[in-house]
């Protein structure tokens, strides 16, 4: 067991870790939801979280590796209240079914549009080619990310 | 559910037919949705499968010491420990065949033969790799064909559950793999054949792929206070508490079933699945118990059937079909599920969307040494139109006629008899097809390629019956405010019948979609409903919401009348304040609904009224196919369907493509591979489900202009109709663009790369 400090959605918090958590474990004990193991392996997505704001699989990483680290997770925004920009456009575009990939995905958008405020289709299919979606709400969520590089720039 | 940040519009005017955004967009979008995957409950233990390694085996011993012996393991239960708790602890929906864990013999590799229970899941799991089972192998069978006359017998005799009448003359049944044998007999196939002008015979195949939904298998049984309540990912949570309740000996009201939302269903999650296994657990150690299963587990726990089609057809010399038979045999694995309800209910419809006067069907399940199959987005249908539609362009193709036209000249009609028997009814198969030649431009020049990406494109049509009879009871609850609770065992994976459902009733109660609270299924409260599959909720729990708010609706009028109020014009605040003096009690309506339906006589399959409601579908693709590595890229894909009237157009537009884009993972790239009964792909980075840059570039989707007159304010079911057509159109467009016939599933880019080389005389050296 080690005791590891971090910053999780802005708020400094210490946590006890053993050497095998991973960083979905850790969360999920935090009483955090929107991070969530299915593939194990690092390649639907779902377990997406931003470390120093990188987005990493939290399914692969260590817990005890947070130490000193500043951990965003999809919790952020509800804490502040509002839908953020990415959020409203895929309500807007109805851009999710079950739900449960849909964190992963608005937490990648965030980083591509943070990246490339004007990403072309093709674009937005590379940089979110890593997450996944069984519902195959593919469709809706491309419309949904061009929708909110649109906000974004009306609101710029 | 219910989004208490959604406003309500101002002047919301008709509630169906309106794109209301979904109840849950808040809650999924940031998170908080409630799923099984995240319940904790004090004191609860992890539990851990251990599984069998081998396909067909005899028990000879379990030895569980070293895992006993972990530090932190709490129990190592195995079928003995079960047994003293449940005497006959068999399950399953059709027939009472799957054990809870493993008795005496093993049926498949990957079946539960133990459970570790741990408060660390490490621990549970670590302890289960170290039970050790002393197997002696028996002889087994994986393929479908195979088993109809194998010596491998997978079951020794066959357990009909009682609940489907058409299967009790299997009871007792001894050394057979068929676990259902459906026959229809219509007119005289012999004697068409004899005076077709020409005899068409293929035989087609599909693989065995799997639901994946992106979470995992997961049930929690707590057994506090004489009961057990369990919380369930699973689609039929009224089935889960009658099961449970009859392997116990309980009545219903002792079990308790919660569903929350689920992280994707796609009819992985219906009937038992965890559920037994976790009550057995928790009534065992008198603890609450979760089991959550892994991506690689649910490769283990169910799948879609592998199936063979025979098809022949005779046609006369005008394009017209005269004959049809067709053989059919389900690759059912191990364990039955619902695969006998998959081979009788989508068996009927072999023979296509088709006006054919002769037709002979034979559709078997089979038992085999695999993991188990049952439902999966279409309930048997898509590898029914894989064998008609590939047929369908084959035959056009050597008689010189236009697909289009061939369909056309062959199509059910209004109101005439399908091979049932059954005349046609609001079931707009000509209307589907001619929207979808509209929009594929099907009389206009097309570009073919050149050089080495050669172009082509193709259509297919399906359709689909209702699974039927079935059940659904609804209640809504008015409170003193005017606002709206609607109770009903719908269950939300995805398809927001939530919203839906609110639509409906909100429709008759003359108020916002939004001011109804949805609750979700808890078998204490919620009332019976069959299950969510098939595409049968919109049709039966919608009518049976329709009738709740009907009737709350006439209690809220009534109670004006009692008042002597006008009951038009009073706000339902001031009735409630009028009758009892300050914001109190409640109005409550209910609804119930059973379709007719008319069984199939067993031995010609003919049925007065087979299913309530049709289901059309229909697929049209435009594709490219590269000739140096038989890649084949979609380039274009337009879905059109007939839903009856949409309740909600948006959502109706989302099932379209997602059911599509499913079912194009299951044509290209998806397949379950094995050795020895073993899957050796178990996991998304060997098995490879659509992502981003598999989508094709331009997705079309239009339910038409359609009115189901017997379903609730005109609308139909329409979850699976987008997975009908794809498999076969884009095989008639590989033909289209390169000629050659790809007759097995899936259309991967070696497989298209083998037959252009065979066309072209230059097999490969292993061919």
């Amino acid at each position: 067991m080690k005791t590891i400090r971090f910053e999780l959605n802005g708020e400094p918090v210490t946590a006890q870790v053993e050497p095998h958590h991973n960083v979905v474990e850790l969360l999920q004990t935090m009483g955090l939801r929107g991070a969530r193991e299915s593939c194990g392996q690092g390649l639907c997505g779902c377990c997406t979280v931003l470390v120093d704001g990188l987005a990493v699989s939290g399914c692969l990483y260590f817990a005890a590796q947070l130490d000193g680290a500043r951990v965003d997770t999809i919790e952020r925004t509800e804490r502040e209240g509002e839908l953020d920009v990415v959020q409203q456009a895929f309500a807007e575009c109805g851009a999710f079914q079950c739900g449960f990939c849909t964190p992963g995905f608005v937490l990648m958008t965030r980083q591509l549009l943070a990246h490339n405020p004007a990403p072309s289709e093709d674009e937005i299919r590379h940089y979110l080619s890593g997450n996944l979606c069984r519902c195959a709400t593919y469709p809706e969520i491309i419309r949904a990310v061009q929708l909110a590089a649109r906000i974004r720039k009306a609101g710029a | 559910m219910n989004d208490p940040r959604a406003k309500e519009p101002r002047n919301h005017g008709p509630q169906v037919g309106r794109s209301v955004p979904r109840k849950e967009t808040h809650a999924k979008l940031t998170g908080t949705a409630a799923y099984v995957h995240h319940l904790v409950l004090p004191g609860m233990l992890h539990g851990k499968v251990a599984r069998s390694r081998v396909a067909h085996a005899r028990i000879r011993g379990i030895d569980t010491r070293a895992a006993s012996a972990l530090e932190g393991v709490y129990r190592v239960l195995t079928a003995a420990d079960v047994g003293k708790l449940i005497p006959d602890p068999h399950y399953g929906p059709a027939f009472h065949d799957q054990p809870i864990l493993a008795i005496d013999k093993v049926r498949f590799a990957g079946e539960p033969v133990a459970l570790v229970l741990a408060y660390d899941p490490h621990v549970a799991q670590a302890a289960a790799a170290l039970i050790e089972v002393d197997y002696e192998p028996l002889p087994a069978v994986y393929d479908e064909v195979e088993a109809m006359t194998s010596k491998a017998v997978v079951h020794e005799v066959l357990k009909p559950a009682g609940t489907f009448p058409d299967l009790k003359h299997l009871a007792g049944k001894r050394d057979t793999n068929i676990a259902l044998d459906y026959h229809l007999e219509r007119g005289d196939p012999a004697k068409a054949f004899a005076q077709a002008a020409h005899v068409f015979e293929h035989t087609f195949k599909t693989q065995q792929v799997l639901h994946l939904p992106l979470e995992p298998f997961v049930s929690l049984a707590d057994p506090a206070d004489e009961r057990l309540t369990i919380h369930t990912a699973s689609q039929s949570p009224s089935f889960v508490r009658i099961e449970i309740a009859r392997l116990l000996g309980w009545p219903e009201n002792r079990v308790r079933v919660q569903v929350p939302f689920l992280g994707g269903g796609f009819g992985a999650k219906l009937y038992i699945k965890l559920e037994a296994l976790v009550a057995a657990a928790a009534l065992i150690v008198r603890r609450p118990v979760k089991i959550a299963l892994t991506m690689e587990e649910q490769f283990y726990t169910i799948t879609k059937h592998a199936a063979t089609l025979r098809i022949k057809s005779g046609v006369d010399s005008a394009g017209r079909i005269v004959a049809r038979e067709c053989e059919v045999w389900w690759n059912g694995g191990a364990y039955a599920d619902i695969g006998p309800r998959v081979t009788q209910k989508s068996g009927f419809t072999a023979p296509g969307p088709y006006d054919i006067d002769n037709v002979s069907i034979a559709s078997y399940a089979l038992y085999t040494n695999l993991p188990p199959a049952g439902a999966l987005r279409g309930f048997g249908i898509p590898q029914l139109v894989w064998a008609y539609e590939s047929q369908a362009d084959m035959i056009a193709r050597a008689i010189g006629m236009d697909p289009l036209e061939f369909r056309r000249k062959n199509i059910l009609r209004e109101g005439r008899p399908q091979a049932t028997g059954t005349p046609m009814r609001d079931a707009a198969i000509g209307q589907v097809l001619e929207r979808l030649a509209q929009r594929m431009q099907w009389q206009a020049p097309f570009d073919r390629g050149s050089g080495t990406v050669r172009r082509g494109r193709g259509m297919a049509i399906g359709f689909k019956a209702s699974i039927s009879p079935t059940t659904s009871v609804a209640i809504v609850n008015v409170s003193a405010d005017g606002s709206c609770h609607l109770l009903c065992s719908t269950v939300d994976m995805g398809q927001a019948s939530d919203t839906a459902m609110a639509q409906i009733a909100a429709e008759v109660l003359g108020m916002p979609a939004e001011r109804i609270a949805v609750v979700h299924p808890d078998t204490d409260v919620t009332p019976y409903d069959m299950a969510t599959l098939g595409s049968r909720s919109t049709y039966h729990m919608g009518h049976a919401v329709k009738r709740a708010a009907e009737d709350a609706r006439d209690k809220l009028l009534a109670l004006a009348g009692e008042l002597g109020v006008p009951p038009e014009t009073t706000p339902i605040p001031d009735l409630f304040k009028k009758k009892y003096g300050m914001q109190a009690g409640n109005v409550i309506g209910m609804g119930s609904f059973v379709p007719a339906y008319a069984p199939t006589d067993h031995a010609t399959g003919q049925s007065s009224n087979v299913t309530p409601y049709w289901m059309i579908g229909a697929t049209g693709v435009e594709i490219e196919v590269d000739t140096e590595t038989g890649v084949v890229t979609v380039t274009r894909m337009i879905n059109v369907a007939d839903a009856g009237k949409a309740i909600n157009p948006a959502v109706v537009d989302t099932q379209l493509s997602g059911a599509a884009i499913m079912q194009l993972g299951f044509t290209l790239t998806e397949q379950m591979h094995f050795s020895e009964g073993q899957v050796t792909n178990p996991s998304l980075a060997d098995y490879k489900i659509p992502g981003m840059l598999d989508l094709p570039a331009v997705i079309e989707n239009e339910a038409v202009e359609a009115n189901e007159q017997a379903g609730p304010f005109g609308a139909k079911g329409v979850g699976e109709s987008g997975t009908f057509g794809v498999s076969p159109a884009i095989a008639n467009a590989i033909e289209d663009a390169v000629g050659v016939r790809l007759t097995s599933l899936p259309i991967t880019a070696e497989a298209v790369y083998r037959a252009l080389r065979k066309a072209a005389g230059r097999p490969l050296d292993d061919e």
